[in-house]
């Protein structure tokens, strides 16, 4: 299973037609502490860019961005409770934030590996 | 960024000490060092942090020609002229208080928030001590310039250190540094020696907790503050958690909270305006103030009890049980002391009274919250007989 990342921070990684979709360990470390996460309800259709999630810092309000389109079809609840999850394991099992559907796979294929990834956020 | 950012004596050091650097006011500050807003924040509540605060404007106000004029001639002189554009009780500064006001313009709007003190010894009078924002501080003191032209003189002491230890063990870590300012009561300042050089201190800050800025020449300024740091009780802590803090304490942040549209009496600050001043009616925009103590402003500044967990931020529209927009959030964050959302904001003045329902318009979504007291954290301030006594009169 190999992981996708957006240049606006964002991780895909997808199992069958299934897309996981988290935030990046670097982009959390930017937001700082977490302190709410607000997640779309199951069912809804996002068109890739679409602003489908909040992630909110003690200072700041951010968007996640949908990075592929497709249908939410699972949530991770967890986080809305315990929204410091998202700082302590942004990448790993226990931090995404949505399951989506794809409508269209191809789109994967314009987003940055992990190496790519590494070298954006650097730059 | 195309300006070059303003630096303070410290900013190297706060580099060196994994500050995470963003421009404020014009200045590269730290917005926060490696353990994080949260954490920094409840490290000021429970021990002692240390904010670089050289941003800020501090200056002193002196007459240029003392000769003839008695101790209190002299202050009562040079107060007089910032009584021009204060509305606090100046004259009436006890030798070495400090009080919190507002600079006013001809409307009764805000133009900044200060302290202003009356220094301690008999060679200070006639000189005062002003400490301005930085972000409104040029246009601070050209007014103060004007006022005081021909007559006395403002030295600004910007280009210096300006440090806040805040937190309860802030005064056992004072001690180390200079042990007399253990003696200081609330809002008092004076002048000390110590052996890495001289330093004014004052017994006051933006946290709500005791604490203790210190005005430390440049080149002093490190040491000193690497003094402190060794300190075990003490932390640097960046812009982040100074603003979750003085939000929790209901404080007033200029540019957010205040405005030159907003009066001191809208933002709930009608105890900076002694009585004397009221009844001499002699500051600008005296006719607005006045009339909104005595027939109440059209709107008021509250806090915000949040009925769930989604925080509302600046620029969020309140509305009433209806549905009508009633308001706006000024200022609006996350509580690390309480671990739920809090928020400041203006709402209209029928609306303001503790208890109210009202709702707060989150990304299209209208969430439930409640008017409460703007103190969201309990004041931890310094209280000692002399307060008691000041209080009294």
């Amino acid at each position: 299973m190999s992981v996708k990342f957006t240049k606006d921070h964002e991780w895909v990684a997808l199992d069958g037609d299934i897309a996981t979709i988290g935030i990046s360990a670097f982009a959390a470390e930017q937001l700082g502490d977490v302190v709410y996460v607000e997640l779309p309800a199951v069912g809804k259709n996002f068109n890739q860019g679409d602003a489908m999630a909040v992630v909110e810092s003690v200072k700041a309000a951010s968007d996640v961005y949908a990075p592929v389109s497709g249908e939410i079809v699972e949530v991770n609840d967890a986080l809305v409770d315990a929204p410091q999850i998202v700082n302590e394991c942004g990448t790993g099992p226990e931090g995404w934030f949505v399951k989506m559907k794809l409508s269209d796979q191809s789109q994967l294929d314009a987003l940055m590996d992990l190496a790519a990834y590494k070298t954006f956020i650097e730059s | 960024m195309s300006e070059q950012l303003r630096t303070t004596p410290l900013t190297d050091l706060w580099s060196e000490m994994g500050g995470k650097m963003v421009e404020f006011a014009g200045y590269n500050m730290p917005v926060q060092f490696p353990d994080g807003v949260v954490k920094e924040h409840l490290w000021t509540r429970e021990n002692a942090g240390l904010f670089d605060v050289s941003h800020m404007g501090p200056a002193f106000a002196s007459l240029d020609d003392k000769t003839g004029l008695s101790a209190e001639e002299a202050h009562n002189k040079i107060a007089k002229i910032f009584e021009q554009v204060l509305p606090c009780d100046i004259q009436g500064l006890a030798r070495g208080q400090i009080r919190y006001t507002t600079l006013l313009n001809n409307d009764g709007g805000v133009i900044d928030d200060l302290m202003i003190g009356r220094g301690k010894s008999d060679y200070e009078q006639g000189s005062l001590y002003v400490v301005v924002n930085a972000g409104g501080k040029e246009e601070d003191f050209k007014i103060f310039n004007e006022i005081s032209k021909g007559v006395a003189t403002v030295k600004r002491w910007d280009e210096n250190a300006l440090i806040a230890l805040q937190g309860p063990k802030a005064v056992e870590v004072i001690k180390t540094l200079a042990p007399d300012a253990a003696n200081l009561s609330f809002m008092s300042y004076n002048g000390f020696k110590t052996e890495l050089g001289g330093v004014v201190i004052a017994r006051s800050g933006y946290t709500g907790e005791d604490g203790f800025e210190i005005l430390i020449k440049a080149e002093n300024a490190v040491n000193i503050t690497e003094f402190l740091l060794k300190n075990k009780n003490v932390k640097p802590i960046g812009l982040g958690a100074r603003d979750s803090l003085r939000l929790e304490a209901g404080l007033c942040l200029y540019g957010h909270d205040l405005d030159q549209t907003i009066s001191p009496i809208e933002a709930g600050l009608a105890w900076t305006i002694q009585k004397c001043r009221r009844e001499r009616a002699d500051f600008p925009g005296a006719s607005r103030i006045l009339d909104e103590i005595t027939n109440k402003p059209s709107r008021k500044r509250i806090g915000i009890e949040f009925l769930d967990r989604a925080p509302a931020r600046e620029g969020t529209i309140i509305q009433n049980q209806n549905g009508d927009d009633i308001g706006i959030v000024t200022s609006g964050g996350f509580s690390p002391s309480l671990n739920v959302p809090i928020a400041m904001g203006y709402v209209a003045t029928e609306f303001a009274t503790i208890g109210t329902q009202i709702r707060l318009m989150v990304r299209g979504t209208a969430r439930d919250a409640r008017v409460c007291a703007m103190t969201f954290v309990p004041h931890n301030y310094f209280k000692s007989e002399s307060n008691y006594n000041r209080s009294q009169k």
